[in-house]
């Protein structure tokens, strides 16, 4: 009896889980011009840096992995008011909060659409900046990799932050305000990697580091983020 | 309540803004005495008395006010995000209050310990600033304090302000590690050795006991300030209370 309960109750948060998954990508394909923006402001930044500094090639295959790492987070959180914005509008948070599901499995599920719509396709463009800037063959996997590990702790930090700004009329660039301080550690080590790639250094270490943030991200940012929605919406 | 036997009884009362106004009213002359006096002395102390530094003279003396402001500008984060816990856990208003009260003197607080760092700088290291692991880290704790100010600027209602801020300055706290330790990875894979920060020497007595004096004495100074904020904001949003207002006009 015990044993069927949870066996359903498991059931109902999968499915609910998968459910907002698949509704926040629908959503999100549907208005196409949403999920490109991101990107072209990503491929936009890098090329501000050539014009704005120097076309060299030595130089920029310097400040490559900086500049794509920092166009990336950029990029991010550029996406990141939108995450909460239009089901907080439309009352869809509201009705959640009153389902018996725990919110955090909601939240966990938006944070993984969102990824999937900008952290994955930012990864997958990201070697097409490396070679604008000149960054050597050898480290696109490290920049791919750094990205993709990467990426989604982005996600889970930033809907910290959008969480605490959905009901704020002009909560944009408060985000990048109370977002930005905690990036720097993603930003450290993501940048490292491909530094450490780009001059032949093994970049397991680096990586190592981003899986762990993203672990300690995984187990932590979902109570943060349910909290956050949950003062916004009763607030 | 299971909890309750395990908290004295003070820490409840504490829940009272009244109550935390009288007692205040009684300890601030004590904490305001005794932060005038340790200021005094470590100041007199350290700059006047304290033996010079043999590598960097007479600059070094800057660091009786660099060290205890950076060392409160980090106590005062806990401080806030403890606060903000205990408002969020127990809905205490005063506790909310003190976390709102904390954040702008630990604002200033960092600002003193990066302009005194950056004024040190110049005669040890040649330049302002340097991307040094500490003064990054202390940069970076500024930017969490104007976040969290911010939270409290952009929200009307001051309940929902008082708990967003808390869950932020909560996320803040279990970041500051991570942050302190990977600006320092960052540092040392960066930055070969220009800068080398003269290893600190074991400080003689003469030279810490002020450092010491002028730390409570920050401390002291700390208080009084938050107590003078605190007592300020607890009129301020108990003002339609009946107490306030007998205070405030005496019948």
């Amino acid at each position: 009896m015990a044993d069927s309960r949870t066996k359903t109750s498991d059931n109902s948060l999968g499915k609910q889980f998968a459910a907002v998954f698949k509704r926040d990508l629908l959503l999100s394909f549907r208005r196409k011009s949403d999920l490109a923006n991101p990107l072209i402001f990503f491929l936009m930044v890098a090329t501000l840096f050539p014009l704005g500094v120097s076309p060299e090639p030595n130089f920029l295959a310097e400040v490559a992995p900086g500049v794509v790492w920092v166009a990336a987070l950029l990029a991010t959180l550029l996406s990141l008011d939108g995450l909460f914005r239009s089901d907080f509008d439309d009352g869809t948070l509201e009705q959640v909060m009153l389902s018996p599901q725990p919110l955090m499995v909601v939240c966990l599920a938006k944070v993984a659409a969102h990824w999937v719509t900008t952290g994955l396709p930012l990864t997958l463009m990201s070697p097409l900046l490396g070679l604008m800037l000149f960054l050597p063959s050898d480290a696109m996997l490290g920049l791919m990799a750094s990205l993709l590990i990467g990426t989604p702790t982005l996600s889970l930090i930033g809907a910290i932050g959008a969480g605490l700004t959905v009901g704020l009329k002009k909560g944009g660039v408060l985000i990048s305000l109370l977002v930005l301080p905690l990036y720097i550690p993603v930003l450290i080590f993501g940048s490292g990697a491909v530094q450490a790639a780009s001059i032949g250094l093994p970049v397991v270490g680096y990586l190592a580091l981003l899986g762990a943030m993203l672990a300690l991200g995984f187990v932590l940012a979902p109570f943060a983020i349910s909290a956050a929605v949950r003062i916004s919406v009763s607030g | 309540m299971a909890v309750s036997k395990w908290l004295p009884r003070w820490f409840f009362q504490l829940a009272s803004p009244r109550w935390c106004y009288e007692i205040t009213g009684k300890l601030l002359p004590g904490f305001l005495i005794a932060a005038v006096f340790l200021l005094g002395v470590g100041i007199v102390w350290a700059l006047g008395f304290a033996p010079p530094d043999y590598q960097q003279g007479n600059s070094f003396r800057i660091m009786y006010l660099h060290v205890p402001s950076a060392i409160l500008a980090q106590s005062c984060y806990m401080l806030m995000a403890i606060a903000g816990a205990i408002g969020l856990i127990w809905k205490m208003k005063v506790a909310d209050m003190v976390a709102y009260c904390t954040a702008p003197i630990g604002a200033s607080m960092a600002v003193i310990a990066l302009a005194t760092g950056a004024i040190w700088g110049k005669p040890t290291w040649g330049s302002w600033w340097v991307w040094d692991a500490r003064l990054t880290s202390m940069l970076i704790l500024l930017f969490l304090y104007f976040g969290v100010m911010a939270l409290y600027a952009a929200m009307e209602s001051e309940a929902s302000a008082a708990k967003a801020a808390a869950v932020l300055s909560l996320v803040g706290l279990v970041n500051i590690p991570i942050i302190k330790y990977s600006v320092e990875w960052w540092n040392t894979l960066h930055q070969p050795a220009t800068f080398t920060l003269t290893e600190k020497p074991a400080m003689p007595a003469e030279m810490w006991m002020p450092l010491l004096v002028m730390v409570i004495g920050f401390y002291c100074f700390f208080s009084v300030s938050l107590m003078l904020r605190l007592r300020n904001e607890i009129l301020r949003r108990e003002r339609r209370a009946g107490w306030v207002k007998d205070l405030i006009v005496p019948k």
